[in-house]
């Protein structure tokens, strides 16, 4: 126990060394599964907050977090600033339209500008993979990478991961489908690794143009028939067609993709009776998943996005001490 | 290792002090315990389950954690973030006693941090602290409306609440040297 223990009481067993020993959170690639689940446990807890009268717990009182999205998003910026704000810490938000970037800056000297304020935190989105682990060399502030280009969107993996957890119990031996862009998907690239370092069994499926060449390497099955994807499946989780990231034709038009693997009804009948429908978003209605299915009994689509902010709340708390540490030690 | 407390002594105790709630507040409308985890949390349900044997009445009980609270987290030589549980109060604390339940008062910053916490969940009419040992030392006005055992002690020596929920049996320790 370190002299600064005294300042509050231990009086029972130290509890097990469970920590983040690391400044950033770049990928899914780099946690252990032990770690995966700390977060997951850590989140259970924050969303008991978001239960509360008041929302708002003291944790990262004057801790500044700059949310620095070079790339649209609603849902993860507003996930992120909401989990910020739930912790206390002071957030600031630069989106891509109203920065210097458009005065020809390059990330590294915004990114240093912003070093030079002293922000203990940066959550990051950008369109270029590799975005984060550039900035995570260059600043002192904990990197967290919120999806850059097709590499990595880790925090959108926990949630998920939360997600099929808190409907499902575990995670080990469940039989996962995932349908759809395959190739320009950073959500299935953080998905692939922490479900199979979690024990699940991942089916991804899409027009074989869809489908990365090395995807066999993270222990998937890969199939072009949605049918054997969705045999027996425990969730299903549908991946949006990404039309601004296609540069080529990938398969004839929106219309045949819905024919030949839309999720509708009908397919979602080969899997579990308990089967849980799961979409990062934003959702094409139609091309990727029926509205039937979406609205229906089994989605959990709305879930993901309640549980994003207490994924991110465990994220932010977890990180927050981690830089400090990892110097010390 | 002394002893200071074996499994007869801390369960007397528990039953006194469920007589001491039970005459101090006339009774036990409108009072409901929460423990601090974690082992705060067996020793409310304990005084639940005493209070119903005298009373015949069941006293709402929950468990609080205050990590997110602690006027420690964040600082520089502390180390790992210590792990955040779940705090489970299932009943509104909104014009209710509360008999906020620990099981070792020291420096009073986990009070502190406790009485932060709560008044987050609402308005209760009032908070009543119990302990089942003091040891001293106070570095905030804080002060327990129910003691189990005033233990004084040195700085040095650290205090080992042991009980059968968690760690398998019910005994409270005097360690030298434990820093806590």
């Amino acid at each position: 126990m370190t002299p600064a223990g005294t300042d509050i009481e231990h009086t029972g067993h130290t509890p097990a060394a469970t920590a983040l020993r690391r400044k950033d959170l770049l990928g899914i690639t780099d946690l252990t599964p032990e770690e995966i689940a700390l977060i997951l446990d850590t989140a259970e807890a924050m969303k008991e907050v978001g239960t509360r009268p008041i929302k708002k717990v003291p944790a990262l009182r004057g801790k500044t977090v700059v949310n620095l999205f070079f790339e649209p998003s609603t849902r993860t910026r507003t996930s992120f600033e909401i989990a910020e704000k739930r912790l206390s810490a002071d957030t600031l938000n630069i989106a891509i339209g109203t920065s210097s970037v458009v005065k020809g800056e390059t990330l590294a000297d915004t990114a240093l500008n912003l070093e030079a304020m002293s922000p203990d935190m940066i959550v990051l989105r950008h369109s270029s993979s590799g975005a984060c682990h550039l900035l995570s060399r260059i600043c002192r502030a904990a990197i967290i990478n919120a999806g850059d280009g097709m590499h990595e969107h880790p925090t959108q993996a926990l949630l998920d991961a939360f997600t099929i957890r808190e409907r499902k119990k575990r995670l080990r031996g469940l039989k996962v489908a995932i349908i759809g862009d395959l190739l320009h998907s950073r959500v299935l690239r953080s998905n692939i690794q922490l479900l199979t370092k979690m024990g699940a069994r991942v089916w991804v499926c899409g027009p074989p143009t869809l489908i990365p060449t090395d995807v066999g390497r993270f222990g998937v099955v890969a199939t072009s028939n949605v049918d054997e994807a969705v045999a027996d499946a425990d969730v299903v989780m549908l991946l949006r067609i990404q039309l601004e990231r296609m540069e080529g034709a990938y398969f004839p038009s929106l219309r045949e993709y819905f024919h030949v693997f839309g999720m509708t009804e009908a397919r979602l009948r080969r899997a579990k009776p308990d089967v849980i429908i799961m979409h990062p978003g934003p959702m094409n209605r139609g091309v990727e998943i029926a509205s039937e299915v979406a609205d229906g009994p089994y989605s959990v689509i709305l879930d993901q996005v309640a549980n994003g902010v207490a994924v991110r709340m465990a994220v932010l708390y977890l990180l927050a001490g981690g830089a400090e540490h990892e110097e010390a030690a | 290792m002394p002893v200071v407390m074996d499994a007869d002594r801390i369960g007397r105790t528990l039953a006194r002090i469920a007589h001491e709630i039970v005459e101090r507040n006339k009774g036990v409308d409108d009072l409901a315990l929460v423990g601090i985890r974690t082992r705060g949390v067996p020793i409310a349900r304990r005084l639940a389950r005493a209070i119903k044997e005298i009373t015949g009445h069941d006293v709402p009980t929950g468990a609080l954690d205050i990590t997110l609270y602690r006027d420690d987290l964040m600082r520089h030589a502390v180390g790992p973030q210590p792990q955040v549980r779940r705090t489970e109060i299932q009943f509104s604390i909104d014009n209710r006693k509360i008999l906020l339940v620990d099981d070792v008062l020291y420096t009073g910053r986990t009070t502190r941090a406790a009485l932060d916490a709560l008044i987050d969940y609402g308005r209760p009419k009032g908070i009543q602290l119990v302990v089942l040992v003091d040891r001293g030392h106070r570095e905030l006005p804080i002060k327990a409306d129910y003691v189990g055992k005033n233990l004084p002690t040195s700085p040095e020596e650290s205090v080992q609440v042991r009980l059968q929920e968690i760690d398998g049996q019910d005994e409270v320790v005097l360690q030298q040297g434990g820093g806590a």
